[in-house]
């Protein structure tokens, strides 16, 4: 047992400040536990967001020290002993109240995503066919947690208020996860470039750095759809093919069942 | 007087509560049959204990072992379940879980593939074949976002952050309507609706080694029983065998089962692997009796048999368990559990990252070097309330049940696995049956003031009161209570303690005080949510008092052994005139013969039988 120091926001909107508080803490100890502590013995009505505490669910994020986290899976051995920990809301979303921000405004961008459409090709007895490799990458960015810490660091959102203009990295790797479907015959380029902003994005890869899932969501989803962007609507030979040949079609895995 | 004209009404023709897999896919059933849908949710949409879920699930695709055969998963689940399943409940989920999986597929599930390109399957306690369709060791996140993207362009509308407070009936005593409360204002919200479908998971809060999450208490069991629906199989409550045990802050998180079923073994303090030790009777043909065997299964020997660490849950269970006593602990006082030696790191990362994952950052531990510390944690209801097997309705009309919170599917003791394919087959059959029954009632019911304005006041009373009971430590004392009285090994002296503890905490519940204002107040929420707790923890230490044998998850000390005569019968909790938890033996209805045929083959016989019939005899 080792007693700690830690600062919590506490407030609204409207007003608020930090509190300071003392705690023990012990071995094996990540943050979320820490605020629990304090919670019952010492704030009661401290508001926080959690639900699985063990990094499956996405509900615990917050910043500390000034970092976008889940306090769920951030040790408290990760900081010096004579170090404060301060622990406030994602800065991105509006405060709802103490440690809780209102979220709802992701929901809304998923809303806007056009569903999957598979290929009625690829549908067999036994299902639809693609392959492991085929789906690695997809599968890549559907280990996504919804954490938002992603849409809360980027500073498209954060410091220039662009959530009319720009879906944010979440969504842009949830259009990716849907594009680089093997059998997806949907298109979405289209909505891409316009509603959902991807010329926004200028590559800082802050989103990719903050990712608890380790999810490349710069390099492998967003770079690749805005190729694809590019590829379609500035590039004049595939204009131009597409004029002539009509919409480029996927190719399909092979089906081979016997 | 509360005015409740002032109250946001809203109306629905079919409500559900819980956004699981269950509530997720009752609801998209339910709104296919273009009616109005509401579903109702204590935390964030995407964010229910579905996400945790692991391994993945039960269905019998043939995909890995063309042998496999809902007949077979169908025998498996009832013997898992020490035959006291709802047999329809059983027979409907073995047939429905593969067409249900496919459609997550088409919905857009990305599921690991076979080298054919077909969806993978993977071993698991207690299934004959590789048989659970998975995604690495997220399936339930892999479940839970399909749903949650296709559900938000079928026209549900969605309350997040909202709790269930309790259920208000029409003259006829049928549901009619629900009052809620929104988590962050703390005002109330009243729904009107034709049919409500519970699918609000279970109750593992109430102890304290669990992996379940705090949206755990037991709601839908409680808003039941105060509505006067019948609960029953309470005593039935499943401890994992695997679960976290060092360092203590985590100790009852999950350790997936797909790590045996990946071949990871158990071994205790001596490094002997004791679970060959531990074979029950019924299952000695179909397990491997030498670590030999379970090698030549592990590296894919179709004659090979099972290893013993594959065994059904309540048995490895009480096997740490028994280890544990005799003095062969692992250091924090559990099992050893090693993937390390039977598996490459690159195998063990791409199969298991998020557990590998998890004990990196939580444990500082890397499960492709060093053997894992695990301990049982409670973690499934198989109980909860009755519901008819075919339409999921329980004893109150227009209160439908699905999920964890339905009894019967799962009899003593469930499959791993078999839970993801409840929820999907359970949550279709609730959603269908709750349309069907909303669209012939017509018009809502007015909903009855009294009703209303007694609930609201129930909830109010707690912050309005100038002092009274601290809701966490009374949620401490249950919880320590729950462990030590009415845990893996029961006996009448403990379950009697636990009750009289559990009519103590009852009576300072009258007085239960939480401070603070209304909005975003965890403390009123715990308050709240200890209602719910304490009823369902009655009802389980109540059953397990009655039923005087060990069957499944259910171990009496007492009454060591499953007793013949205890088949007959369920245990159904129900709320009495006196107010009082009334209980009764109930006589289960029999089987259907040729199901009880089946369940009752050798695995021989069934396995020709079913070749006969797909025309492969003589092929082999
Ligand atoms: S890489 Fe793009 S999406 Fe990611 S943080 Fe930077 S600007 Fe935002
Ligand atoms: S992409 Fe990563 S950071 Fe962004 S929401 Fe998903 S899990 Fe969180
Ligand atoms: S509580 Fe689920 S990710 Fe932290």
């Amino acid at each position: 047992m080792a007693k700690r120091n830690f600062q919590i926001y506490r407030g609204t909107k409207e007003s608020g400040e930090l509190a300071y508080y003392e705690t023990d803490v012990s071995e094996g100890m990540v943050v979320l536990d820490v605020i629990h502590k304090i919670q019952a013995e010492q704030a009661n009505d401290l508001a926080l967001r959690w639900n699985c505490k063990a990094g499956k669910c996405g509900s615990c994020s917050v910043e500390i020290n000034g970092k976008p986290k889940l306090s769920c899976m951030t040790r408290m051995n990760e900081y010096a002993d004579d170090e404060t920990i301060t622990v406030t809301p994602m800065k991105t979303f509006p405060l709802i109240r103490d440690l809780v921000t209102d979220v709802s405004w992701n929901y809304e961008q998923n809303k806007k995503i056009k569903p999957v459409k598979l290929a009625k090709e690829s549908k067999t007895a036994k299902g639809y066919v693609m392959y492991q490799k085929d789906v690695d990458r997809v599968q890549e960015f559907r280990k996504c947690i919804e954490c938002y810490l992603c849409q809360n660091v980027c500073h498209v959102l954060r410091d220039h208020g662009q959530e009319e203009n720009f879906v944010g990295p979440r969504f842009m790797i949830r259009v990716a996860s849907l594009e680089m479907h093997p059998l997806d015959v949907e298109d979405r380029l289209p909505e891409l470039k316009n509603e959902f902003g991807s010329g926004m994005c200028n590559i800082t890869r802050c989103c990719t750095d903050v990712c608890p899932e380790h999810i490349n969501i710069t390099d492998n989803g967003i770079i690749p759809m805005k190729e694809r962007v590019v590829d379609r609507f500035y590039d004049p030979v595939t204009i131009i093919g597409r004029k002539i040949f009509g919409p480029k079609k996927k190719k399909l895995p092979p089906i081979d069942l016997d | 007087m509360l005015d409740i004209s002032e109250i946001r009404t809203v109306e629905h023709d079919v409500l559900v509560v819980g956004a699981g897999g269950a509530g997720l896919s009752a609801a998209i059933e339910a709104s296919s049959h273009g009616l109005s849908t509401g579903i109702v949710m204590k935390s964030l949409l995407g964010k229910a204990h579905t996400v945790m879920a692991e391994g993945g699930m039960a269905a019998a695709l043939a995909n890995v072992d063309s042998r496999d055969h809902w007949k077979i998963h169908f025998r498996d689940t009832m013997r898992g379940g020490k035959f006291l399943n709802v047999w329809r409940m059983a027979e409907l989920h073995s047939k429905l879980a593969p067409e249900r999986v496919r459609l997550l597929e088409e919905w857009g599930a990305v599921f690991d593939r076979t080298k054919k390109g077909l969806i993978n399957q993977r071993n698991f306690g207690g299934h004959r074949y590789p048989r659970l369709a998975h995604v690495g060791d997220r399936t339930g996140l892999e479940m839970i976002r399909t749903l949650q993207d296709h559900g938000i362009h079928q026209g549900i509308e969605t309350y997040m952050e909202c709790t269930a407070l309790d259920l208000v009936k029409n003259e006829k005593g049928e549901v009619c309507g629900i009052v809620c409360m929104w988590r962050e204002s703390g005002s109330f919200i009243i729904f009107k609706a034709k049919s409500i479908i519970f699918a609000t998971g279970g109750g593992g809060k109430g102890w304290e080694v669990t992996s379940n999450s705090w949206e755990y208490t037991g709601d839908g069991y409680a808003l039941a029983y105060e509505a006067g629906a019948e609960l029953m199989d309470l005593e039935f409550n499943q401890f994992h065998p695997t679960g976290m045990i060092w360092p203590l802050s985590v100790k009852g998180i999950l350790v997936t089962e797909s790590v045996r079923g990946e071949g990871g073994i158990l071994l205790n303090s001596e490094g002997t692997r004791f679970m060959f030790n531990y074979v029950p009777e019924r299952f000695k043909d179909e397990t491997a009796d030498t670590e030999e065997e379970a090698a030549r299964w592990l590296a894919g020997d179709p004659n090979a048999r099972r290893p013993p660490e594959l065994l059904t849950r309540d048995v490895v269970a009480r096997a740490i368990n028994e280890e544990v006593k005799a003095g062969r602990g692992s250091k924090h006082g559990g099992a050893y559990l090693n993937i390390a030696t039977q598996r490459s790191a690159e195998d063990i990362k791409k199969k298991l990252p998020s557990m590998y994952h998890q004990f990196k950052v939580l444990a500082e531990l890397d499960i492709t070097k060093e053997p894992m510390e695990v301990g049982p944690t409670c973690h499934y209801f198989m109980g909860g309330i009755k519901v008819d097997a075919n339409t999921t309705m329980s004893s109150v009309p227009g209160l439908f049940a699905c999920g964890e919170c339905a009894a019967g599917m799962h009899g003593a003791n469930r499959l791993g696995g078999n839970s993801l394919s409840d929820l999907l087959v359970f949550g279709y059959l609730s959603g269908k049956n709750a349309a069907e029954y909303a669209a012939k009632k017509g018009s809502h019911d007015s909903l009855d003031e009294d009703q209303v304005r007694k609930i609201i006041r129930n909830a109010t009373d707690i912050l309005n009161r100038e002092s009274g009971a601290n809701p966490y430590l009374l949620h401490e004392t249950l919880e320590t209570n729950m462990q030590e009285h009415v845990g893996i090994i029961r006996s009448k002296e403990n379950l009697e303690k636990g009750i009289d503890a559990l009519e103590k905490m009852k009576a300072d519940y009258q007085t239960v005080k939480a401070k603070g204002a209304s909005q975003f107040n965890p403390g009123w929420h715990e308050a709240l949510a200890m209602r719910n707790l304490l009823i369902t923890a009655e009802a389980v230490a109540r059953a397990a008092l009655q039923r005087e044998e060990s069957r499944g998850a259910h171990t009496r000390s007492d009454f060591p052994g499953e007793q013949d005569e205890w088949l007959n019968y369920n245990i159904v909790s129900k709320k009495g005139a006196d107010g009082n938890m009334s209980l009764s033996k109930t006589e289960r209805l029999k089987p259907d013969p040729e199901m009880e045929r089946i369940a009752k083959s050798t695995i021989e016989d069934l396995e020709k039988e079913i070749a006969q019939e797909q025309g492969k005899v003589g092929a082999e």
